[in-house]
Formats: C-alpha cells, sequence, structure tokens
C-alpha cells in the first residue's frame, strides 16, 4: 500500500500474540492489521486486557509475534532474536515512558548519550549529537543537571531527548503524562506536536487517556486483542488545533471514517 | 569502546553506594592485606636472617657437644661429654682436617660487669684467639688479645658494642679501663665491632675473654682430667664446596676422640650455615602455606560477599536493565557491565588491601628495627590479578542473570 509516494514505516500484517499462562493460552492479540507512515502522529487506544501493550511491545520490538508478520522500514521483524531486536530498538524507535526511566544521579546529556553508547558512536560526537537533541527540547540550558535536579516535565523532556538522539523511524510513546500535572502535559503533548510538525517524526502514542488522543492525527482502538477502529481525525489539541489542517502527510482514512 | 563505557558505568554505581562497597569488598581487603603484611614481613625476616649468618663468618661449622634434636644446649642432659680444647687442637691438625683454614674454641656463660658503679649481665665468651679471624670479626679499638695473653691468662676483657655503650655511656677511650667481671679487675683491651641480633643471642651485648684466664680464675670449668671445657668449637673451611668432606672429617675424628662405638649415635653435633639457614627456610616455608591458606578462605568469603552485593544490586536495578535493553544493550553490552562492575570492586579491594598490608608492614618493621619489611611488585601484582579475578568469577552468576532479564518485565519491575 503506497501513501504519498511512501512506504509505511510500521506495517503490521495479521499479527497474532498467544501467551501459555499455566494451563490457560491467553490469546492477546488475535490478527492485527496496522500501517503508519512518515510523519504521522498517531494513537493506540484501549482499556487494560485490550492487547494495548502487546502491541506496543511488538512495534517497539521488544517482543516478536506469535503469528503474522511485521515489517519496519520494510524489514520483516518479526522472527528476529533478542539481539537483533536490541539493534533494531537501538536504531530504529525512541521510547518513552510514564515514568520517564532516566537513569539517577547521571547528568541529562549523559541520559541522552545512552543509545549512542550501544550504538557505538564515538564519545565526541556522542556528547555533541546528546547535546544538540537537548537543545532540540528546550533544555540546552540543563545539559549537566541531574534528575532530580529536573522538574517532571523537564525530565519528560530529557527522555524525548534520548528518544530523539538516534533519528529514529518513530518515537514509540507509552503513556508519556501519565506522571505529569495537566498544565506540563500540554506543554509535552505540544512539544511532540512540534517534533511532528517540524521535523515530520512518527510518533505513536499508546494510551488510554482520550486528552492524548486529541492532540492526534488518527486514533486506532483496540479492543479484545483486534483492532476495533481506525480514524482519522482533526487534532483538536494544541498546536493543530489552531494551525488547522493537519501535516501533508495526513495518512489514509482506512476503514469506519467517522466525522 | 564498551568496556571504558562499562567501566564508567561501573565505578559511578560504586561511588553511589561508598559505604555498602567498601564494606562489601571488607573480605578482599583484609585478605590481600593479611598476605602483603604477612609476605613482606618474612621476606624481611628472611633477608635479616641471610645476613646475620652470612655475618657470622664465612664456610664456618659449628661443633656443639649433644644432638640438635636433644634441645638447646642449655636443656640438654649433663650426661652429654663435654667438648674440650683438646677437640680443638685435634680438629686444627692439618693431616686430619685439611681443608679447616682456622679453629677457635668458645666457652659461653652468664657474667656481671660493673664500672663507675654501673652493673650490666651479659654473655661472657671466653675464646681461644683464633676467634676473630674464625668469626670475621674486627675490633673498633684496641685489638684481639694475643697467643701471648691467652697463655699468660691475662685479665684482659673486650667489648661488644652495646656492652661498651652501657659501661662508657659518655663514649670514653675504652682502651685501659678497668672493670670488674664478677667482682675481679679485668683491663679492657678493646671494642667489637656491632653485629646486631643474630643466632644464639645478641653478639653485641657480649664480653670476650681469653679461654685459660676464664677457666683458670673465673669458672673453674674443667675436665676431671684438666682440660678446659668449651662450648663451641668454629671451624673455618677454605672452600665453600669442601664443607661436606670437612664435616665428614670432622664427624670421624669426633667419633674417633669419643670413643663411639660404630652403631651408636654421634653424640656431638657439627651444623653449617647452610643447615641453619635450611631450617629458617623450612619455617618460612610452613608460613607460606599458611598464609596461603588465609588468602584463599578471605578471598573466598570476599567473592562471596561480592557475588551478594551484585544479586542484590541486580535486582535493585532492574528497571535501569530494561531502559539499557530498550535503548539498544544487548546480552553481552549488560553481561560486561556487570562483570566489570564485580571485577572493580574486586579490584578495589585489591588495592585497599596492599595499601593495609603495606602499612602493615612499614608499622611492624618500624615497631622492631631490626629488619626491614620487604614489599614486592610481584606480591602486588599477584595480589591485584588474584582479587580481581575472584571478582570475575563471583561475578559470572549475577551478571549473567541481569543480561538474561526480558526488557519488558524489567521496565515493569517496581
Amino acid at each position: 500500500m503506497e501513501q504519498n509516494g511512501s512506504s509505511p514505516v510500521i506495517s503490521l500484517r495479521g499479527v497474532k500474540k498467544l501467551y501459555q499462562m499455566g494451563d490457560v493460552e491467553v490469546r492477546a492479540l488475535r490478527g492485527v492489521d496496522v500501517d503508519i507512515y512518515p510523519g504521522e502522529m498517531i494513537a493506540i487506544m484501549g482499556p487494560s486486557g485490550s492487547g494495548k501493550s502487546t502491541l506496543m511491545n511488538i512495534i517497539g520490538c521488544l517482543d516478536v509475534p506469535s503469528e503474522g508478520v511485521y515489517e519496519l522500514d520494510g524489514k520483516d521483524v518479526s522472527r528476529l532474536k533478542d539481539d537483533q531486536l536490541a539493534a533494531i530498538r537501538n536504531h530504529k524507535i525512541g521510547f518513552v515512558f510514564q515514568s520517564f526511566n532516566l537513569l539517577p544521579r547521571t547528568t541529562a546529556v549523559a541520559n541522552v548519550e545512552l543509545p549512542l553508547i550501544y550504538g557505538g558512536v564515538s564519545g565526541r560526537q556522542r556528547r555533541q549529537r546528546a547535546e544538540d537533541s537537548l537543545r532540540l527540547v528546550g533544555l540546552g540550558e540543563r545539559l549537566d543537571h541531574k534528575p532530580n535536579e529536573l522538574s517532571g516535565g523537564q525530565q519528560q523532556r530529557v527522555a524525548i531527548a534520548r528518544a530523539l538522539v538516534n533519528t529514529p523511524s518513530m518515537i514509540l510513546a507509552d503513556e508519556p503524562t501519565g506522571n505529569l500535572d495537566s498544565k506540563t502535559s500540554v506543554e509535552i503533548m505540544e512539544l511532540f506536536q512540534r517534533l511532528n510538525q517540524e521535523r515530520g517524526i512518527t510518533i505513536v502514542f499508546v494510551t488510554h487517556n482520550p486528552e492524548t488522543a486529541d492532540y492526534c492525527h488518527r486514533v486506532v482502538r483496540v479492543r479484545d486483542g483486534m483492532v476495533e477502529s481506525d480514524i482519522a481525525q482533526r487534532a483538536t489539541a494544541g498546536i493543530y488545533a489552531t494551525v488547522g489542517d493537519p501535516p501533508p502527510a495526513l495518512p489514509p482514512a482506512p476503514q469506519e471514517v467517522q466525522p | 569502546m564498551k568496556v571504558i563505557e562499562a567501566l564508567r558505568i561501573a565505578m559511578r554505581a560504586l561511588a553511589a553506594n561508598k559505604l555498602r562497597s567498601v564494606l562489601t569488598m571488607l573480605g578482599i581487603i583484609i585478605g590481600v592485606g593479611a598476605v602483603i603484611a604477612l609476605m613482606s614481613i618474612g621476606r624481611g625476616v628472611e633477608k635479616y636472617v641471610t645476613d646475620q649468618f652470612a655475618g657470622l663468618g664465612s664456610n664456618l661449622l659449628f661443633v656443639a657437644p649433644g644432638q640438635i634434636s636433644d634441645g638447646p644446649p642449655s636443656l640438654r642432659p649433663n650426661t652429654v661429654k663435654a667438648l674440650t680444647v683438646a677437640d680443638m687442637e685435634a680438629i686444627a691438625d692439618p693431616s686430619r682436617v685439611p681443608h679447616a683454614s682456622s679453629v677457635a674454641a668458645d666457652f659461653q656463660t652468664r657474667v656481671s660487669v660493673t664500672r663507675a658503679g654501673k652493673t650490666v649481665n651479659v654473655q661472657a665468651s671466653a675464646t681461644t684467639p683464633e676467634y676473630p679471624r674464625v668469626r670475621n670479626w674486627n675490633t673498633t679499638a684496641g685489638s684481639y688479645f694475643s697467643m701471648l695473653d691467652s697463655a699468660e691468662r691475662q685479665r684482659v676483657v673486650l667489648l661488644g658494642a652495646d656492652t661498651y655503650q652501657d659501661l662508657f655511656p659518655n663514649n670514653e677511650y675504652p682502651v685501659d679501663q678497668i672493670v670488674q667481671i664478677n667482682e675481679m679487675n679485668f683491663r679492657v683491651i678493646g671494642v667489637m665491632e656491632s653485629k646486631g641480633g643474630g643466632p644464639g643471642g645478641n653478639l653485641d651485648k657480649s664480653v670476650f675473654l681469653p679461654l685459660t684466664t676464664g677457666q683458670d680464675r673465673l669458672f673453674k670449668q674443667k675436665t676431671p682430667n684438666g682440660e678446659y671445657k668449651v662450648s663451641v668449637i668454629y671451624v673455618s673451611i677454605d672452600q665453600s664446596e669442601n664443607i661436606p668432606l670437612a664435616q665428614e672429617e670432622i664427624t670421624q675424628l669426633m667419633r674417633e676422640r669419643r670413643g663411639i662405638n660404630y652403631l651408636d649415635q654421634d653424640d656431638f653435633s657439627i651444623v653449617s650455615q647452610n643447615d641453619l639457614i635450611a631450617v629458617f627456610g623450612d619455617i618460612l616455608g610452613a608460613l607460606t602455606i599458611f598464609l596461603g591458606a588465609i588468602a584463599a578462605i578471605s578471598l573466598l568469603v570476599g567473592g562471596i560477599g561480592i557475588m551478594n552485593i551484585m544479586l542484590v544490586s541486580v535486582t535493585e536495578r532492574t528497571r535501569e536493565i530494561g531502559l539499557r535493553k530498550a535503548v539498544g544493550a544487548k546480552r553481552a553490552d549488560v553481561l560486561v557491565q556487570f562483570l566489570i562492575e564485580a571485577m572493580a570492586l574486586a579490584a578495589a579491594g585489591g588495592l585497599l588491601g596492599v595499601a593495609l598490608g603495606w602499612s602493615l608492614a612499614l608499622l611492624v618493621s618500624t615497631a622492631f628495627g631490626d629488619f626491614e619489611a620487604v614489599v614486592g611488585a610481584d606480591a602486588i601484582f599477584t595480589s591485584l590479578i588474584v582479587a580481581t579475578a575472584v571478582g570475575l568469577f563471583f561475578g559470572i552468576f549475577p551478571a549473567f542473570r541481569a543480561s538474561r532479564l526480558n526488557p519488558i518485565d524489567a521496565l515493569r519491575y517496581e
């Protein structure tokens, strides 16, 4: 499937995931088809137990499907081994977590350097790229601060800088505002929007918070291990609400489009 | 790249828990410290003892009544037949012991020496005039008594260096001064060089007088047929390779003179410097094995301590491990990180242990003053290598556990 002449970053075809819990077989995903295109800002939503987390783990290359195919940047990653997945995560995916997951007693710049260390980037270049990344999220003045010297919003910005530093194919954000107050949440979501708008970075949110979805152009709802709906929408929050039109890379409105 | 990074991460982790790190290292610190200290002291003692033996005189044999296995001379049964000056003269006969270059006899006993109201109790050596030559020993003032002094049973005496210090606290010139030995006046004719302590007591705390004078005027220790008894006969051998031969010749001579039957044991002993050094070597060898056992046990305990704390650390840092894996750390990266941390812990313990052991060795050698502890580079190097290897070995299990953590579970770990 082609869209605007570009192929999807993420392409899931018939993805199933089965767990063995004692004698019971749990079918966390029961056949998921999703395509996500470059420059999209998309929310994957669903109640707990819907398979949303399993889907995120597979998209994030933390886990592999039991059945089906997952192509990331056109490369089939659905049968890779642990260490191969680690390399994929390192180069192609930037994670942002609800609880920031920064290394304590470690400066912001050192935290941001972490993915570059495992990517084998040399010291001087590493520092430069980490600093650039921190400036991009507005923390150019706080390079050598440690997490306990930063506010929650600033810590999440460090985490976003860390996700950006390897110029990944996409950012995967798991409830990124879950630990933030509402004012800071808005700032962080607007930062994501700016990165999406100005830099064309693909961002996938995994959330059960409808407010997060309001910042996105597309919402995929998951229930009982299946895609319940996949809706293109006009973002109603943050900078996209005032700018008006969604960015040019607006995805197709696949199935049941609702106004 | 990653080793240096891992080292930096390890240092940060250790610095973050300083007290815990030091407590964990304690086993290693004590083990390495004990080994370094005792090895250094042992080597110092060995060097000191070897030097002392060398100072006894070159290629020296000691002939003494009784067997060494009977215990020290003072405890040996009185039934043992004494040595006499006649024995010494027989050994000095070149037709019997051709390799004996010089021979001296020595009768040792305790005396009190008084000068100007000051009294010291010291060992008296009543010797034949050859004594200083055999012992390779010079005087710092005056000279040793002559054959004539000996023949005339002159009441002359030479002082050991410490005895001189004690009796002449103002460093007066001692020659021709009068001292009382067991309340009899003696004329001082010289002072011996300082030799320091050695096997058989501190020779500097001695006085030296002619055997004839001692046995006729002071001690009156003679055999029933009027020969002078002696405690030990020193035999200086011309070449060191002739020592075994000379030892055999003297043994044969003494057995004849003492009428020992073919099947009976010697009732005297001949000891060379090498025999004495070998005895010390055996003692030091036993000490070394003992040290090795201490080291092995404390390193084992220290290693288990490291494993324990590394397991705790892996559990505490589960989320960190999860994050590292999420951003691209491979299993080997995590494994290496924790291995290096365990090794750094052990190596730091080893370094502190070396410092501790070194200080202890210096302290001991300063306190005793007689010898200098030798801290060898090889001992330090070996300790550090072994300590690090212990860290590596006991770090394998925790590090393996960390490397096998599933990133999904690890990130969710509370």
